[in-house]
């Protein structure tokens, strides 16, 4: 790739061989960083504590529901878990998960440029989440929240004596910090692309950050209201959601639905951006249909915003905008199948090496199918009314949020972790421990599917006998799950400490952030901004594993 | 007589961008979607607004008629005249007429804060006369209508509204304080105008919001 004249920036910057993580071990230059790269690291550490905090509330619950009686744990307690288990799940590791971590690394390293365009509202937005973080943990010690992770009122605003309010905050906290994050990313995509890198060229990790970036701006702000008015209603004591008091708690679920809908394609649509990095590289094969997979990205984000009223098929909304949500929901089924379909054709034909990233990658595109046609069944509107708020449902999101997005969350932290640290991590770990993460999750939710189709409602802590079998198989798979992921952290943590030095592009893969940028890059990502003369994916099948 | 330019002598870039162009051009963007967001922001309210308006028509009409709208007439002229010295803030930075720039700028928080005076007046007029949702809910003159506990609703609307509106506007006067002290620094200028009218972008879209607010609320 030919370069164009380097300009050195206002402050004079560190020694060429030093690179982001070294060139200074101070705690404040950690803190105030304003280096997107170590931003990104510091989100890593974030979001991993809340990801165990999660996964310990959901072994709680699991414990709970290994006999049928409600007996270890009261109904009280057992609604606080499952409700703090959705909550930071949610708003604390999923919805950051990518777009933080990977997203904050790599969108102006594989744009071209030496930061997002404003690194100190990135730097505010770490921060923002922290906040929300520590109100979080207000929650847990002030007795936990009870309502679910949806609020819904009137249980959210006269009935629960619960730590709404904390809890809500903590959720609004955690909303503003992604929209810091989403418009940093947008501006950086349209302003700050290397000469030569027009928008066809773009990795399709970056369009699928774009239009998370469009989905967190235009969607975030509107449940951050409905949670305000939330907030004021418990505070002030008046009306706005309450029946009793002239409010609609039915305009609360429309509102709540209208970010809460398109917060499943935040969540999502990184991990697109994910398999569509890895797939190629590993078949090494040209990406099928570019221009699909850019465009779908796009129609999803856009379609999501029509479909929220599938959450509301018996929530008394009418029979006829029932109608038109589940037609509209069904029909964002399209775009999510063209994805599937363009991977499967870019691993047809391919040269498939199967790495650890290729693992979690190939068990993503299993698993989200899975999740994917079983949102169909609960998008047909009959079929819903029996299947609403059982575990059905709750093994649905779980094949697209776990099944899918975690599962794209590790492929693509093993994939650029030699670029983030500048260490490999041990193959065979990595390998051992997406099997095991791929069993248990399996385990777990498979019988979740078979347990709400006979019926079995989501969120009681007692259940009749004939569905214990099937609920011990399931906690026994959460089990093998929960060591499956301390597994895979360990081992990230472990080689970051003692793993072997990575080369610059262990992978033999395409894109700036291999091709031209060192492990770990230098602090300014580039010595030159890069000149790119040709498109994304260029594999031949001749590039090589760099590995010693 | 010597000729000083204000703000600094040659355009400052940031060390991730390569032009000063780039640099104004990702603010402008970025303030555009902040901007979007806020619209969104404020959509929710003006949503559970028009459907409440709906659903309860009567006691909206009743709600709407305790409001005094020679009052917020002014008060809507007065914010509209503050986009307009902000305006010309922003073209007297750019064109370096350092004193015109302070003037106008000092205007605009002049009105920016006659608004919000007259608006804790209001506010408080509606508490003489009772209209303040919950506790203290107890109006002198009940609305002669089927459920004149509906109009509780309105009110409740009405003030989170005219409220978060009134919030954006404090926000707005504390930046332009902090703002007013680098300007008397000498720290903008025609090679550096952004914050200006990035603090102008902010400053007219809040007016814009009450120009959708004050029809909604008090006219219809
Ligand atoms: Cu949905």
């Amino acid at each position: 790739m030919a370069v164009i004249a380097d300009r050195e920036g206002a402050y004079a910057p560190p020694v060429r061989e030093e690179n982001y993580l070294t060139w200074d071990h101070s705690i404040k230059s950690w803190l105030f960083t304003q280096d997107h790269k170590r931003i990104a690291i510091l989100y890593l550490i974030s979001i991993t504590v809340f990801f165990l905090l999660g996964g310990i509330f959901a072994m709680l619950f699991r414990i709970e529901l290994l006999t049928p009686a409600g007996d270890v744990f009261e109904a009280d307690r057992y609604n606080k878990f499952f409700t703090l288990h959705g909550v930071i799940m949610i708003f604390f590791f999923l919805i950051p998960s990518v777009p933080a971590t990977l997203g904050n690394f790599l969108v102006p390293i594989m744009v071209g440029a030496r930061d997002l365009a404003f690194p100190k509202i990135n730097l505010a937005s770490w921060w923002v989440f922290n906040v929300a973080g520590v109100f979080a943990l207000l929650v847990l010690v002030t007795g936990g929240v009870d309502t679910g992770w949806t609020f819904y009122s009137p249980l959210s605003t006269s009935y629960a004596n619960t730590s709404v309010f904390l809890a809500v905050t903590a959720a609004f906290a955690a909303g503003f910090s992604s929209i810091l994050t989403g418009i940093n990313f947008i501006v950086t995509v349209h302003k700050m692309r290397a000469p030569g890198l027009t928008w066809f060229r773009l990795p399709l990790f970056i369009w699928a950050n774009y239009a998370t970036g469009v989905v967190i701006m235009l969607g975030t702000p509107v449940v951050a209201i409905t949670l305000f008015l939330i907030a004021v209603e418990r505070l002030w004591g008046v009306g706005i959601f309450d029946p009793a008091l002239g409010g609609d708690s039915v305009l609360f679920q429309h509102m709540f639905w209208f970010y809460s809908h398109p917060a499943v394609y935040i969540m999502i649509l990184p991990g697109f951006g994910v398999i569509s990095e890895i797939i190629p590289c590993f078949s090494r094969n040209r990406i099928f249909g570019y221009p699909f997979i850019a465009f779908s990205t796009l129609s999803i984000a856009i379609l999501g915003f029509f479909v929220w009223g599938h959450h509301m098929f018996v929530s008394g909304q009418s029979f006829y905008t029932g109608m038109v949500f589940s037609f509209l929901t069904m029909f964002i089924a399209a775009p999510t199948a063209v994805k599937i379909m363009n991977w499967t054709f870019t691993l047809h034909g391919g040269n498939v090496i199967m790495t650890t990233p290729m693992l979690y990658a190939i068990g993503f595109i299993g698993l989200f199918t899975i999740g994917g046609v079983t949102g169909l069944f609960l998008a047909a509107m009959g079929l819903d009314v029996p299947l609403h708020d059982t575990y059905f449902v709750v093994a649905h999101f779980h094949f697209t949020m776990v099944g899918g997005m975690a599962m794209a969350f590790f492929a693509g932290i093993h994939f650029w972790w030699p670029k983030m640290i500048g260490k490999m991590y041990p193959e065979f770990m990595g390998k051992f421990a997406c099997i095991i993460i791929f069993t248990g999750f399996n385990l777990t939710f498979m019988p979740q599917f078979i347990v709400g189709w006979l019926g079995m409602p989501r969120r009681y802590h007692a259940y009749p006998e004939e569905w214990q079998v099937l609920n011990v198989m399931s906690t026994a798979g959460a089990s093998i799950l929960g060591f499956g992921f301390l597994a895979c952290i360990a081992c990230l943590i472990w080689s970051a400490f003692w793993g072997k030095p990575a080369k610059q592009n262990p992978w033999g893969a395409k894109g700036l952030e291999w091709e031209v940028c060192t492990s770990p890059p230098h602090p300014h990502n580039f010595t030159s901004i890069p000149v790119v003369t040709e498109e994304a994916y260029s594999y031949t099948g001749e590039e090589v594993l760099d590995i010693d | 007589m010597t000729s000083v330019t204000m703000g600094p002598a040659e355009p400052v870039i940031p060390h991730h961008f390569e032009t000063k162009p780039q640099h104004n051009e990702c603010n402008i963007l970025g303030m555009w979607l902040f901007l979007a967001q806020e619209i969104m922001f404020f959509g929710g309210l003006f949503t559970a607004y028009a459907v409440y308006r709906f659903k309860y028509p009567d006691a909206w009409e009743a709600g709407s008629a305790e409001l005094n709208r020679a009052i917020g007439t002014g008060n809507t002229i007065v914010l509209l005249v503050s986009s307009l010295t902000m305006a010309l803030s922003v073209y007297f930075a750019q064109t370096d007429q350092f004193k015109k720039l302070v003037a106008s700028f000092s205007l605009t928080m002049v009105f920016g804060a006659i608004f919000l005076i007259v608006k804790a007046f209001e506010y408080h007029e509606k508490y003489t006369h009772g209209l303040i949702p919950g506790a203290w809910w107890d109006p002198i003159h009940p609305p002669e209508i089927d459920d004149p506990s509906k109009m509780q609703l309105f009110f409740i609307m009405y003030f989170i509204m005219t409220g978060m509106h009134a919030f954006h506007m404090v926000i707005g006067l504390i930046i332009a304080a902090v703002m007013m002290i680098m300007m008397l620094k000498r720290k903008f200028g025609p090679n550096k105008y952004m914050p200006v009218e990035m603090f102008g972008f902010y400053w007219h879209f809040v007016d814009i919001v009450w120009v959708f607010l004050f029809p909604m609320v008090y006219l219809i």
